[in-house]
């Protein structure tokens, strides 16, 4: 049999394996349980002190954290239990081998407070020592395991030795559309014939009092922390900030005629990445709107369709006054009339806004939206914005008939990306 | 496999100790002179930073450097060298669609300001709530977006206008090899016409020292080359940056542009340092490219690290293959991340000047050979990360 081809001649690239965790919980079937019930994950923070904090909530994984685990291993945990789910719904490889590349979106890990706290007290450092003391004592054997989770590349590394894929692992980071791109290089290496499956992973464990003060310092977090569960409200002329959240999603994707040659279940075809940088400025996005409408154009275009084609769009929807502005602009521009028959939700109204692992978190929820042909809402609609006039799925969970999805990924450091997704391939 | 296609290097943009550009590190490295490195600021440590100089004239808005810390600096400046010298700066058109694959780590931390948090912390009563008043009142909102790595790849978008897709990779050595790897694959299946493609490091920071020494990996004392410090060896670390422009040679040519060499091979390989197999994988990758290799017209650019017993492994290997080998460690440091990239740029160099440069300490063997039009160059990182790529003359 001739192998199959899309409009662009290139390997269809399917998804056969789909592992989610989230602030809702652990499993794709529980979160989308959940998600379709229009519940929040926002909960105050118990992990530490909150005190002299703005923002006192977050969509944290609490149900997996324990005491004292690091935002590297915390973040490992998540990636390795959605990896999991995924690549055994997938049935792919063997115990210990994977039969391709690993592309994963990691934060960015640095030394923890509790660690340079710990090393300046164990070795009974002067009162007001800094980096040069803690330097000095930094080859004690106590402190022997701190440096393993200071590579970049470690989680990445472990990750690869868990599941045993093939190569040198891929760790990257793109902020908030990090999990976007791990998706597209997996497709783009499927793509190029170098592999025949590749596993996405992204994960995000890093809420820290340091994570949250960055983000409180730039006035990008909602700061209504009661109740918590009404903090995120895209699309609401009250909105005031993002949630921080954690959580971790994977997708395992197979060239189609792989994936059916070994008899695999067909779960979405990923059939169009699209990615424009912005050059405006660091955390906001330019005026016009230009880069963004041009990353989903550029997604339409790879996937060989038109705005026509598309029947739910998965926003990026933070719940910022600034991106859902520029979202809904990027979006009327380019859907235009069509834009009224689009349903947009967001699900970070529930879950928070994962940041490494949000695109890739999103992209299962919007094959799920596929597989299921129903659309999770947007909740915390209750003030609409009259500036944006957008079908948002308000509050409740719709069955809508859903051929193909979009879903779009904007980060700081204009960083974007949009996935064109669909059930069956074209 | 798809079909594959040449993939031409248009563009080299170098900044290390040695200064700014292709020809004034190639001059230096040409002439053997010696390394330039400070051993007093961060002693015991030693580090290669750079030459007191104006960012000026690659990062003209003063507003934009102060939004950097060096490490962004450094990478953006040798980015728009590099956009510069493969003739697209400034060129909106080929700007809006250039690629991009960053290799980056974190940025600075703020020293100053986690010295007095942890010196205070220590002492309080109520350390959680200590702490986040303390970070809510000390640290910088800037700063946050200079220790992102991504936030190098934006600055790079912001500066020069490169907008067409923008990744950054993360993972020390490895993460330089692997943001060739993927622009040179995608360039050569036609998914990139033009892709930008490094890094930047600051090595001279605590932070990142304190990182490294909880590792046991950093070079004390005196300063010696990567082949001679010993069974204790250690890096000697580096403030550098490094990007090279790879462009299909059917888009170089309809716009007129020239090319340094041509990327033929890479390859990027994972173990977990078991002992030999960091060895074993670089004679792999060997054997898989030995076939292309002309022996009377090449040479090894070797990126080790100067930690053992990598260093000392590489050297027997390299001592095998039986090719002429140079370091560029010893005179330029260690730039983690964007070592992998400034060697390929140093290999260019090498190319079009159709020799090698002066040998640097005891594994730096054989005369060059005359002609030269072929450099392997190897990587074996710090902890991963080995790799090797051929870069041949063009015609």
């Amino acid at each position: 049999m001739a192998p199959k081809r899309d409009k662009a001649g290139r390997p269809i690239v399917a998804v056969t394996g789909i592992g989610v965790v989230s602030s809702l919980g652990v499993g794709k079937a529980d979160n989308w349980a959940k998600l379709t019930a229009g519940q929040s994950g926002i909960r105050s923070i118990t992990r530490f002190p909150t005190e002299g904090l703005r923002t006192t909530i977050a969509g944290a994984v609490n149900d997996v954290y324990k005491d004292y685990m690091s935002p590297a291993e915390f973040s490992e945990r998540i990636a390795t239990l959605a990896a999991e789910e995924a690549v055994a719904e997938a049935g792919i490889g063997s115990k210990g081998h994977f039969p391709g590349p690993l592309f994963f979106a990691a934060p960015p890990l640095e030394i923890e407070w509790h660690y340079r706290i710990a090393m300046a007290n164990d070795a009974g450092l002067k009162d007001d020592a800094g980096y040069a003391e803690l330097t000095n004592v930094a080859r004690d054997a106590r402190f022997g395991e701190i440096h393993k989770s200071l590579k970049y590349g470690v989680l990445g590394e472990r990750l690869a030795t868990h599941f045993g894929t093939e190569g040198s692992p891929i760790s990257l980071n793109t902020a908030c559309a990090s999990g976007g791109s791990s998706i597209q290089l997996g497709v783009e290496a499927v793509r190029r014939g170098e592999c025949q499956a590749a596993l996405a992973v992204a994960a995000d464990g890093s809420l820290t009092p340091e994570s949250l003060v960055r983000f409180s310092l730039l006035s990008a977090l909602s700061t209504q922390n009661n109740p918590p569960e009404q903090a995120s409200k895209p699309f609401s002329k009250n909105r005031d900030g993002f949630v921080l959240a954690e959580g971790a999603a994977a997708l395992v994707l197979e060239n189609l005629d792989f994936a059916q040659a070994r008899g695999a279940r067909i779960l979405g075809i990923l059939e169009g990445c699209g990615e424009k940088s912005d050059s405006f400025h660091r955390t906001r996005s330019s005026p016009d709107g230009k880069p963004i409408i041009a990353c989903m154009k550029n997604a339409l275009a790879d996937a060989g369709i038109g705005p026509e084609d598309v029947d739910y769009i998965n926003a990026h929807g933070t719940s910022t006054p600034e991106n859902d502005k520029m979202e809904y602009l990027g979006v009327s521009t380019v859907f235009g009339d069509h834009l009224r028959n689009i349903p947009i939700s967001s699900n970070k109204s529930m879950i928070g806004h994962a940041l490494t692992a949000a695109g890739a978190v999103e992209a299962a929820f919007s094959l799920l939206t596929l597989e299921h042909q129903r659309i999770p809402p947007t909740i915390n609609y209750n003030m609409p914005d009259p500036a944006i006039t957008l079908d948002v799925v308000p509050n409740k969970a719709r069955d809508a008939r859903v051929r193909r999805a979009i879903s779009n990924s904007f980060g700081f450091g204009g960083q974007n990306v949009c996935l064109v997704m669909t059930r069956e391939p074209a | 496999m798809m079909d594959r296609r040449e993939v031409w290097i248009t563009g080299v943009g170098l900044l290390t100790s040695l200064g700014e550009g292709m020809e004034t590190n190639w001059n230096h490295l040409e002439r053997g002179d010696p390394p330039l490195y400070d051993d007093k600021t961060f002693a015991p440590y030693i580090v290669h930073q750079l030459p007191a100089m104006s960012f000026d004239k690659q990062i003209p808005k003063k507003a934009d450097q102060r939004q950097m810390e060096l490490w962004q600096r450094a990478g953006t400046y040798a980015a728009g060298l590099a956009l510069s010298d493969a003739g697209i700066a400034g060129n909106a058109e080929l700007l809006d669609r250039t690629d991009m694959i960053v290799a980056a780590g974190g940025g600075e931390r703020d020293v100053a300001a986690d010295n007095a948090i942890l010196a205070g912390v220590r002492k309080s009563n109520k350390p959680g709530a200590f702490l986040n008043e303390r970070l809510m009142s000390d640290l910088r909102p800037t700063l946050f977006l200079a220790q992102l790595p991504n936030l190098l790849a934006g600055n790079i978008s912001l500066v020069h206008g490169v907008v067409g897709s923008s990744r950054t990779f993360m993972g020390e050595e490895a993460a330089g090899l692997d943001a060739v790897r993927v622009a040179w694959a995608r360039v050569a299946a036609g998914q990139s016409e033009l892709t930008l493609v490094g890094g930047s490091y600051n090595g001279a920071r605590w932070d990142v020292l304190l990182a490294f020494e909880l590792g046991h990996t950093l070079l004390q004392g005196e300063f010696a080359p990567v082949w001679d410090r010993g069974p204790n060896g250690g890096i000697a670390f580096a403030t550098m940056g490094a990007f090279l422009v790879l462009e299909s040679p059917e888009h170089a040519k309809a716009r007129g542009a020239k090319p340094h060499g041509k990327l033929s091979d890479l390859y990027a390989d994972r173990n977990e340092r078991n002992p030999g197999e960091s060895e074993a994988a670089l004679r792999r990758q060997w054997q898989a490219v030995s076939g292309k290799v002309d022996r009377d017209h090449a040479a090894i650019i070797s990126g080790a690290t100067g930690i053992e017993p990598a260093t000392s492994g590489e050297l027997i290997v390299l001592k095998d293959i039986g090719l002429p080998v140079r370091n560029t460690g010893t005179y330029i440091g260690h730039g983690v991340e964007t070592q992998f990239v400034a060697n390929l740029g140093l290999a260019c160099a090498a190319i079009e000047h159709g020799k090698l440069f002066a040998p640097a300490g005891s594994g730096d063997t054989g005369e060059s050979p005359r002609g030269l039009s072929q450099v392997l160059v190897t990587s074996v990182g710090n902890w991963r990360g080995e790799g090797l790529a051929l870069v041949e003359r063009a015609d």
